[in-house]
C-alpha cells in the first residue's frame, strides 16, 4: 500500500450564472511533492483552487484529504484540515509588525506577551528550518514585496498547514526574489509539505514543480511530469488549437503616425514598475493589437495613452501633441484632440450605473456644443444621439431613459463601445473588445473595428484573448513584466510562440 | 444574520422604503409620547391643527419649510456630488452675516429693490466661502470633509459670538445683536406672520437646482462623480474642482437661511438664527431622496411639525418644542443609517421579476 | 511664592476638571475608531448620559445609580450606533449625527415630562447623590477624575497589549485579515462600540453628577466634538490624545481667566478664539500642516463578506 494522495479531486465543477468556470475537474496530488496547475486567465485555476480552499462551494464533486472525503464550507474548514493559502493580494496589516500579523488569530491567551514570545521562538525555528529569514519586529509597510509574501507562508505554516496553494506568486516578485522562493519551496517539499503554484508563466512551472496539470476553459486538458514536458508543449496545450476567427479585411495602409510613446515609464507608490521603458509606434489605418497575459502592464499602459493617469518619465506624442511627465494631459483633452478609450473595465469606469442610457451615452462628451446648444443640456438631442448609437450596436431595449444598470451586462458593453467608437475618432484605443459580450456580438465588434480601420483610423486594442488579437491585428505587440517583449506578425505566426512570449519564457 | 441586498422594484424603492422608514421613525415618535403620557393621537390632532389650523398657522409652516428647503436643498447637491455636508449650520450662520454685512453697510443709501439683490448674494458668497475651506482641504489636502465641516460649525459659531459681542453689538445695547436694519433691508412678509418673500427665493432654489442637476454639463459632472468618481475621472472630470464646486453650491444654498431669517424675520443679526436648521437639513435631504421636489415635500413636512410642534408644546404642557428636535433625529435614524431595516423583509414581499 | 504656587495648582485643578469629560470621552471614541468605526456620536452619548444620570441620582439619591443609568443610557446609544453600523451596515456619520440630534431633543423633552423644569434636573442637593471631591475639597478630584485618568493607561494596556487590543486594531485596518483569521469582524466591532459607550457614559455622569449638580440642556456644549477633535489630534492613540484632551482642557481653564485680561503685546485675547482653538489646530493637522494624522484604513467602512 502506497500512502494516500494529499489531494485527491473528483468531478469538481462550479458555474457562475451560465459561465462554467470549473467543468468536472478530477486530479491527485501526492504528499510532499510539488504541483502546478497552469492556464491561460480564465481558465478556471483559481477557482478550482478557492474550492479547495473554502472561498467557493463547489455545484458538484468530491474532496479528498490525506484519503478522507471532506466538506469546505469555509476557510477554516480548510485550516482544519492543514490547507493554507498565500493570495495574491496579500492579507496583511501594513501598520502591524510582522509578528503582530503572525500572531493575530493565534494569541493563545488574553494577554500578547504570551503569544508573542511563542511565536517568536516558533517562527525562528521555522526561518531556520525553510529559510524564511524575516525580521520579525520590521513594519510591514518597510518590507519588500518578497519579505511580505514570506510573511504570508509563515503564517499558514505557523497555523499548521501541510498543503500550501499559492495563487501566482511571483506576479509581483522580481526573478530574484521568485528564484529565492523556489527555494524556500523546495525546502518545504524536504519536509513532507505538499505545494501547489498556480501559474500561467512557463519558466516557473518547469523550474519548481515536479508535476503540471493543465487547464484550459475550465477543463483539465493534461496531466504531465515536469521532467518529461518541455515549455512548447506546455504552451501548446494551454493555449489550445484555437479555431481562428476568420475577419473579412484588405492589407493595411498604414499612414502616419498617430500615437508615439517613447521611453514611457509609470512606477508605483512602492517603486515597482508598472510600465517599463515602453515603445511604442501607432498609425493611422492599422490595428496593433496588446497581447498578454492580464497584469502585465497592459490596464496601466491604456490608463496612460488616455490620459488618466500621469506617467513617471517618458514622452508621448497623440495627433502631434506630446505629453510628458510634467504636462501629462487629462482625458477630457485627449478627446479634444480626437482619441476615444474603451476602458478595460467598462462597467466600472465606462459607465454611470444609475444614470440613464442617454446620460451614458454622453459620458466624456457631455460638454460638447451638439449637446449644449446653448446653457443647458439638449435632452432631446442627446436621447436622439443614444437611439441612434443603439441602432447601429443593437443595444437591446432600445429605451434611451432606462437606468444603465437595468440593461443586461452585454447590452452595457455595447453601449460603452458604441459611445466610443461612433465618434470617428482619430485613435481609438480599446480594452478588452469582447469582454463580456455574446458571439454574434463579437463579429459585429470586429467588423467595426476593422470598418474605424479603413476610415483611417488608428486602433489601438488590448486584449488577452489570443485569437482576437490574431485575427484582429495587424500588427501584435507582446506586453510582459510592463515591457513590450517582441513584436510578430499575426499572418505567419502560431499561437505557441506567442504564448511562450507571453509566458515570458522566449524572446 | 443574512441581509437580502438585491435591488427593490423602482416604485419600492423611491416611494414605499422612504415612507415605511418615516413610519418607523413616527411610531417611535408615538410610542415616546405615550411614555410622557399624552395620548398619541391627540397630540397629533393637535400638531395638524397646530400647523394648518389658520392661515397665521399656515404661514409660520410656510416661513419654517423656507428654511428647510434652503438647507435640504443644500445638503442634497452635496450628496449628489458624493460629499456629505454636515457643516449647514456653520455656512447658514455665516451666510447670515455677509447678507447682515452688506445691508448693515448699505441700506442707508440704497434703496430695498436694489438692497435685497445684493444682500441675497452676500449671503450666497459667505456661505460658499465657508463651505469651500472643508472643500479645499479635502480636494487639495486630504482631511475628510465631515470632520472638517463639523469643526467648522464651532468656528463658525465662536466666530459671530465674537463679533456681534464684540464688533457689531449696537451702541447702547445690552444683548448682542447688530442694530436693526433700515427698512430697505428687510424683505416684504405677510402681515401677521413671518412668512416673507424668502419663500420665492427657496422655490426659485429648487428649479435651478432642478435645472443645473439634470440639465446642465456640470450638473451632470457632479451627479458623475456622486455616483461613480472613477467613470468621472475617465469622463474628463475634474474631480478637485468639481468637489470645491459642489461644495461652494452647497454652502452657498445654506447661506441663504440667512435671508430667511435675518432679512425676513430678525431685521437685525442676531445670536443662534440657525438653531439647528443646518442638521435638520439632513433630515429633508434623506426623506426627499435628494430630489428638489422631495426636499420641498419633505421641507413642509418638517415645517408643519416645527409650526405645529410649537402649538402643541403651548397647549400640552408635558410635550416641548424639543419634540421636533426628536422627531428629526428618528428621521434621519430610521431614513439615513437605518435605512436598509426593511429592506430584507420588502425583498421577500415584492420578488423582482427576472 | 505662595501665590504662584496657587495659580498653578488652581489652574491644574481646572484643567482637570475640565478635560476629565474629554479624557473619557475621547478614550471611548478611541475603542470605536480604532475598530474602524467612525464616532460623530460621542457628544449624544454623553448628553443622554448626562441627563440619565442625573435623573437617577435624583430619584434614587445614590450617585452611583447615577452612574449606572447613565452608563446603561450611553450603551443603548452605542447599541443603536452599532446595530445601524454593524449589522445594517448604514452610513456611520449620518448615525452618529442622527443620534446627536435625537439625544439633544430627548432629553429635553423627557426631563421637561418628568421634572417640569424646563429640561433641566432636579438639583442634586441630597448627600450622597452627587459625586464630591475626595482629597481638595477645591479643586473637584472626585473619584470620576481619578476614573478618566485611570482610563488612559487602561486603554493604551487593553489596546496595545492584549488580545482583544491586536484584533481591535487589525480590524480598523483590515476587517479581512480579521475574517481570515477566524475572528468575527462583527462582534469585535460591537465590543469596541460597546467599551466606548461605557466611557461615554462615565464622561457623562462626571457633567451631571460631579462637576455640577443636575442637568441642563445641551450642557456637554460641544465637548463630545472636542474630544473627536483630541482623538484626531492624538493620532488615534491614547496618550498623545490623553496630552490633546489636556491642551484643550487648559485652553478652557486659560480662556476663562483671561476674560478681560489685556495680554502684553497681544491686546485682548478673545476668548472665542480660544474656544474655536481645538478645532483649528485640529484642522491645520488634518490638513497635513503639522504632521499628519492617520485614521484607520477601514475606518467609516462598513465590512462586506464577498460571498
Amino acid at each position: 500500500m502506497t500512502a494516500p494522495p494529499a489531494i485527491e479531486l473528483s468531478s469538481i465543477a462550479k458555474s457562475f450564472g451560465a459561465v462554467r468556470a470549473v467543468r468536472g475537474v478530477s486530479l491527485r496530488i501526492e504528499s510532499g511533492t510539488i504541483a502546478g496547475i497552469i492556464g491561460e486567465n480564465g481558465a478556471g485555476k483559481s477557482t478550482l483552487m478557492s474550492i479547495l480552499f473554502g472561498l467557493y462551494h463547489a455545484d458538484g464533486g468530491e474532496i479528498h484529504i490525506g484519503g478522507v472525503p471532506v466538506r469546505m464550507e469555509s476557510p477554516h474548514d480548510a485550516i482544519a484540515h492543514g490547507i493554507g493559502m498565500v493570495h495574491q493580494h496579500f492579507m496583511l496589516i501594513d501598520s502591524f509588525t510582522v509578528l503582530e500579523n503572525l500572531v493575530l488569530g493565534v494569541e493563545g491567551g488574553f494577554l500578547l506577551s504570551d503569544g508573542m514570545a511563542r511565536t517568536r521562538a516558533e517562527v525562528e525555528r521555522l526561518s531556520g528550518e525553510y529559510g524564511l529569514s524575516v525580521n520579525l519586529d520590521a513594519r510591514v509597510s518597510d518590507l519588500s514585496v518578497g519579505e511580505q509574501q514570506r510573511v504570508e507562508i509563515l503564517k499558514v505554516l505557523l497555523r499548521g498547514a501541510r498543503i500550501l496553494i499559492l495563487d501566482e506568486p511571483s506576479a509581483v516578485l522580481t526573478p530574484q526574489e521568485t528564484d529565492r522562493l523556489f527555494l524556500v519551496l523546495a525546502a518545504l517539499r524536504e519536509r513532507g509539505v505538499t505545494v501547489i503554484l498556480i501559474t500561467h508563466k512557463l519558466r516557473e512551472i518547469m523550474a519548481a514543480t515536479d508535476r503540471v496539470f493543465v487547464m484550459r476553459q475550465g477543463e483539465l486538458v493534461a496531466e504531465r511530469r515536469t521532467a518529461e514536458t518541455d515549455p512548447h508543449e506546455l504552451a501548446e496545450l494551454m493555449v489550445g488549437r484555437k479555431v481562428r476567427l476568420q475577419i473579412d479585411k484588405t492589407p493595411t495602409h498604414a499612414g502616419s503616425v498617430m500615437l508615439r510613446a517613447e521611453h514611457l515609464r509609470l512606477v508605483d507608490g512602492r517603486g515597482v514598475p508598472l510600465l517599463d521603458d515602453v515603445d511604442l509606434e501607432l498609425r493611422a489605418g492599422e490595428i496593433v493589437a496588446i497581447a498578454g497575459v492580464a497584469g502585465n502592464g497592459q490596464t496601466e499602459l491604456l490608463q496612460v495613452l488616455a490620459g488618466m493617469r500621469a506617467p513617471t518619465s517618458g514622452s508621448l506624442t497623440i495627433c502631434e501633441r506630446t505629453f510628458d511627465a510634467h504636462r501629462p494631459g487629462d482625458p477630457a483633452g485627449r478627446r479634444a484632440i480626437g482619441l476615444a478609450h474603451v476602458p478595460e473595465d467598462r462597467l466600472r469606469q465606462g459607465l454611470v450605473a444609475p444614470f440613464q442610457a442617454a446620460e451614458t451615452s454622453i459620458l466624456g462628451y457631455q460638454d460638447e456644443p451638439r449637446f449644449n446648444p446653448r446653457y443647458f443640456l439638449d435632452r432631446p438631442a442627446i436621447a436622439r444621439h443614444c437611439r441612434d448609437l443603439m441602432e447601429r450596436f443593437d443595444v437591446r431595449p432600445r429605451l434611451p431613459r432606462l437606468r444603465s444598470s437595468q440593461f443586461s451586462g452585454g447590452n452595457q458593453q455595447k453601449l460603452v463601445l458604441a459611445r466610443e467608437m461612433a465618434q470617428e475618432p482619430r485613435v481609438l484605443l480599446v480594452g478588452q473588445p469582447t469582454r463580456g459580450v455574446d458571439i454574434g456580438a463579437i463579429e459585429f465588434i470586429h467588423r467595426e473595428l476593422v470598418k474605424a480601420r479603413d476610415r483611417g483610423c488608428a486602433v489601438l486594442v488590448v486584449s488577452v484573448e489570443l485569437d482576437e488579437v490574431l485575427s484582429l491585428a495587424d500588427r501584435v505587440l507582446v506586453m510582459f513584466g510592463g515591457k513590450i517583449v517582441g513584436e510578430v506578425e499575426p499572418a505567419g505566426t502560431d499561437e505557441r510562440r506567442l504564448g511562450l512570449m507571453m509566458a515570458g519564457a522566449s524572446e | 444574520m443574512k441581509l437580502a441586498r438585491g435591488p427593490l422594484p423602482r416604485w419600492a424603492e423611491i416611494l414605499l422604503l422612504p415612507l415605511i422608514n418615516i413610519a418607523l421613525a413616527f411610531l417611535v415618535v408615538g410610542i415616546i409620547v405615550r411614555i410622557i403620557g399624552v395620548d398619541p393621537f391627540h397630540a397629533l390632532d393637535r400638531l395638524v391643527l397646530g400647523a394648518v389650523g389658520s392661515p397665521e398657522s399656515i404661514g409660520y409652516t410656510l416661513y419654517y419649510a423656507t428654511n428647510f428647503i434652503f438647507t435640504g436643498l443644500a445638503v442634497a447637491v452635496a450628496f449628489h456630488g458624493g460629499l456629505f455636508n454636515i457643516g449647514g449650520e456653520g455656512q447658514a450662520y455665516i451666510g447670515g452675516l455677509g447678507c447682515g454685512l452688506a445691508i448693515l453697510a448699505l441700506d442707508r443709501y440704497l434703496p430695498g429693490w436694489l438692497m435685497a439683490p445684493i444682500a441675497i448674494a452676500a449671503a450666497a458668497l459667505f456661505g460658499a466661502a465657508w463651505a469651500a475651506v472643508p472643500a479645499w482641504l479635502q480636494a487639495w489636502r486630504g482631511s475628510h470633509i465631515v470632520i472638517t465641516t463639523i469643526m467648522f460649525n464651532f468656528v463658525a459659531s465662536a466666530l459671530m459670538v465674537y463679533l456681534l459681542v464684540n464688533v457689531l453689538i449696537a451702541p447702547g445695547s445690552m444683548t448682542p445683536q447688530s442694530r436693526n436694519f433700515e427698512p430697505s433691508g428687510e424683505l416684504p412678509a405677510l402681515p401677521g406672520s413671518a412668512l416673507n418673500l424668502s419663500i420665492l427665493l427657496a422655490l426659485a432654489c429648487c428649479v435651478l437646482m432642478w435645472l443645473f442637476l439634470w440639465h446642465t454639463r456640470w450638473g451632470y459632472a457632479l451627479r458623475a462623480m456622486g455616483h461613480n468618481p472613477e467613470a468621472a475621472h475617465y469622463a474628463g472630470t475634474d474631480l478637485k474642482r468639481m468637489t470645491l464646486l459642489g461644495m461652494c453650491l452647497s454652502g452657498a444654498l445654506a447661506g441663504f437661511v440667512g435671508v430667511n431669517e435675518l432679512m425676513g424675520v430678525h431685521h437685525r443679526i442676531v445670536l443662534d438664527f440657525p438653531a439647528g436648521y443646518g442638521f435638520a437639513g439632513i433630515a429633508v435631504a434623506l426623506m426627499g431622496r435628494n430630489h428638489p421636489v422631495g426636499v420641498v415635500l419633505a421641507a413642509l413636512l418638517f415645517g408643519a411639525l416645527q409650526q405645529g410642534g410649537a402649538e402643541l408644546a403651548f397647549d400640552e404642557p408635558r410635550i416641548t418644542r424639543e419634540m421636533v428636535v426628536v422627531i428629526q433625529g428618528l428621521v434621519i435614524l430610521f431614513s439615513g443609517a437605518l435605512e436598509h431595516l426593511p429592506r430584507p423583509w420588502l425583498a421577500v414581499l415584492l420578488p423582482r421579476r427576472g | 511664592m505662595d501665590d504662584l504656587a496657587a495659580i498653578v495648582f488652581l489652574t491644574a485643578a481646572a484643567t482637570l476638571r475640565t478635560a476629565t469629560p474629554l479624557i473619557l470621552c475621547a478614550m471611548g471614541g478611541l475603542f470605536s475608531e480604532k475598530s474602524g468605526i467612525v464616532d460623530v456620536g460621542l457628544e449624544g452619548k454623553m448628553l443622554m448620559a448626562a441627563f440619565f444620570g442625573a435623573s437617577a441620582a435624583a430619584l434614587t439619591g445614590s450617585a452611583w445609580w447615577g452612574v449606572a443609568a447613565a452608563i446603561g443610557a450611553a450603551e443603548i446609544m452605542a447599541l443603536l450606533h452599532g446595530f445601524a453600523c454593524i449589522t445594517y451596515r448604514g452610513n456611520q456619520v449620518v448615525s452618529g449625527v442622527a443620534l446627536n440630534i435625537l439625544a439633544a431633543g430627548l432629553t429635553v423633552v423627557l426631563g421637561n415630562a418628568w421634572f417640569h423644569q424646563g429640561g433641566q434636573t432636579p438639583p442634586l442637593e441630597q448627600a450622597g447623590s452627587r459625586m464630591l471631591p475626595i482629597f481638595f475639597p477645591h479643586a473637584g478630584d472626585n473619584i470620576l477624575v481619578y476614573a478618566a485618568l485611570a482610563s488612559v493607561p487602561f486603554t493604551w494596556w487593553l489596546i496595545a497589549r492584549t488580545r482583544f487590543g491586536l484584533r481591535l486594531r487589525a480590524v480598523g485596518e483590515m476587517p479581512l485579515a480579521v475574517d481570515a483569521a477566524g475572528v468575527s469582524v462583527s462582534w469585535l466591532r460591537y465590543r469596541a462600540v460597546l467599551l466606548c459607550g461605557f466611557f461615554a457614559g462615565l464622561a457623562g455622569a462626571y457633567l451631571s453628577i460631579a462637576q455640577n449638580a443636575g442637568f441642563s440642556r445641551d450642557m456637554t456644549a460641544g465637548q463630545g466634538f472636542i474630544a473627536l477633535a483630541a482623538i484626531i489630534f492624538g493620532k488615534w492613540q491614547p496618550f498623545p490624545a490623553f496630552g490633546a484632551c489636556l491642551i484643550f482642557g487648559l485652553l478652557d481653564a486659560v480662556a476663562i481667566r483671561l476674560q478681560g485680561v489685556r495680554v502684553p503685546g497681544v491686546g485682548e485675547v478673545p476668548v472665542q478664539f480660544i474656544q474655536a482653538l481645538p478645532y483649528l489646530l485640529t484642522m491645520f493637522l488634518l490638513a497635513g500642516f503639522i504632521g499628519r494624522a492617520v485614521a484607520p484604513k477601514a475606518i467609516g467602512v462598513p465590512y462586506e463578506k464577498e460571498h
